[in-house]
């Protein structure tokens, strides 16, 4: 296994296409351990082409109204609310 | 003494009369039970009550049994050894000390320790698996489609399925017979071929059964746990099953598929924990994407941010062939191997675990190695195939060894046959 490590700024731009803020030790680990996690993913590349058949079929049901959750239930895990919507952050 | 094998103690009664009226039913959790908490062991879930039941609780309710709580596990299944989890390490009642094996490690717990009659697990990668060989307890991974998934919180949804974790094989088989079968609700279950009769299944005959010992997965384990292997066989030969070993090129790639794989799945399915419907209550300042990351900076754990970000890699532009593709060729490829050798076998049989229990501590620093002790699980994931754990014995320090049989799909009556003639 090589000793590679991953550039911390990659891993910065990653975490902030996944929305996670990371603390700068936490940065340095994971730039440190991904080198070594890549390098392992790698190995796929001898992996040959292979001919994938679908056996499976798309499940479809008719586009009916049903029963579902109501609002109260479907807000009681939510931080904050208003007039029976989720309130989120604003959006910039 | 406590193993810490319950996040939530809280008991869900039936009154129903079924086959499990007198049971205690343990459930991992990351299975929803209507009003009460369900954590997925993640600090981001800590007062989540889900509003509904998932599939398999009410069938549990049907079956007349006693939930006695929600076990401990693996921040939302990502881990091997229950450390991961934001409530603390599950202990192992068959080797203290030592990890209980993950992600499912306080529902194998619970049953090893008495704490409950039978549990509930979920296996993406061996999390069902893991646990029953390291507490020297019983797992069956299921047939992918065989049990619903509706009301399990997503980790990896391509791969995972609900499975049972008992004492016995055939208590195991109980408990599969109640959950499994299609589910309105979970549009990739599907009606198993046979009668569905797996309890009946676990009658100990093995006369003329064909195993076959994928070479692969004896490389590079244990020695004690290959001889432990290798006992277990025998024992099945003197029964009167016989053995072949075949090779299968392709699991050399599975375990690294497998992640590439689950944590691009991850990536996206975890991407919904925001703070918005769920989660703690956000107090920053700042925009949208801003108050998001200072949330789930907060609420998940280091292995869950890990994942996260693998995945997001492996998915991103200019990355996506070299990882993703390259994952889902191995993983049909892996798929043609168990079908070639299950046409000579009726059964593969490996060790569960290349590896017996680790102690408590040593894996947290070091995750591709905790990765790669999944190499023998995580195949059959791929493969969508049914697997079951039993007891093979102990090394000579006394730590469990799980024997894996693993079957064609929707094969769960050849593997709890076979198992049975074991536990």
């Amino acid at each position: 296994m090589s000793d590679s490590v991953v550039d911390p700024d990659e891993v910065r731009h990653v975490a902030d296409l996944a929305r996670v803020d990371l603390a700068e030790a936490e940065l340095e680990r994971f730039a440190e351990q991904f080198g070594e996690i890549l390098d392992a993913f790698e190995t796929l590349e001898e992996v040959p082409e292979v001919e994938r058949e679908a056996d499976l079929v798309n499940v479809m049901r008719p586009d009916e109204a049903q029963e579902s959750l109501d609002q109260e239930h479907a807000l009681q895990n939510a931080p904050e609310d208003e007039e029976g919507f989720f309130k989120g952050p604003k959006v910039s | 003494m406590s193993y810490n094998a319950f996040i939530t103690r809280e008991t869900i009664e039936s009154d129903e009369e079924g086959p499990l009226a007198d049971k205690a039913v343990a459930v991992k959790d990351n299975i929803s039970t209507e009003g009460v908490r369900t954590t997925c062991g993640s600090a981001m879930l800590e007062e989540y009550v889900p509003p509904y039941n998932a599939t398999v609780v009410e069938r549990l309710q049907e079956a007349g049994a006693t939930i006695p709580g929600k076990t401990n596990m693996d921040e939302f299944g990502m881990g091997t050894t229950t450390e991961t989890s934001a409530f603390g390490p599950t202990d192992n009642p068959a080797a203290e000390g030592r990890v209980p094996g993950g992600s499912s490690g306080g529902s194998a717990a619970a049953v090893a320790a008495g704490e409950a009659d039978l549990a509930l697990g979920t296996d993406t990668g061996g999390s069902v698996r893991c646990p029953a060989a390291f507490t020297g307890t019983v797992g069956i991974k299921p047939t992918y489609g065989l049990v619903s998934r509706y009301g399990l919180i997503a980790y990896a949804n391509s791969l995972e399925q609900i499975g049972p974790i008992a004492p016995s094989v055939e208590e195991a088989a109980e408990l599969l017979e109640v959950i499994a079968g299609p589910d309105e609700h979970d549009a990739t279950t599907r009606e198993a071929p046979g009668s569905g009769e797996y309890a009946a299944a676990a009658d100990g005959d093995v006369e003329g059964l064909e195993i076959g010992v994928p070479t692969e997965l004896l490389d590079g384990a244990d020695e004690e746990v290959v001889e432990t292997f290798w006992d277990a066989i025998d024992e099945l030969e003197a029964q009167g099953a016989s053995y072949h070993e075949v090779s299968m090129e392709s699991l050399e790639h599975a375990v690294e598929a497998y992640y590439v794989i689950a944590m691009s799945e991850a990536s996206s399915n975890l991407a919904r924990f925001d703070g918005v419907r769920y989660g703690p209550t956000p107090e920053y300042e700042g925009n949208w994407n801003e108050e998001f990351a200072a949330v789930r900076e907060e609420g998940f754990g280091e292995e869950v941010k890990r994942r996260i970000l693998l995945g997001t890699y492996a998915l991103s532009a200019g990355y996506h062939d070299k990882y993703y593709k390259q994952a889902q060729d191995a993983r049909a490829w892996v798929k043609q191997d168990f079908d070639s050798a299950l046409e000579a076998a009726d059964v593969l049989a490996s060790p569960t675990m290349p590896i017996p229990p680790m102690e408590r501590g040593e894996s947290l620093d070091d995750p591709l190695t905790m990765y790669l002790a999944d190499a023998n699980t995580t195949p059959v994931n791929l493969a969508n195939l049914p697997a079951i754990s039993v007891p093979a014995g102990e090394t000579s320090d006394g730590l469990p060894v799980g024997l894996q049989l693993i079957g064609p799909a929707f094969g769960e009556t050849e593997i709890i046959r076979a198992g049975s003639a074991l536990a």
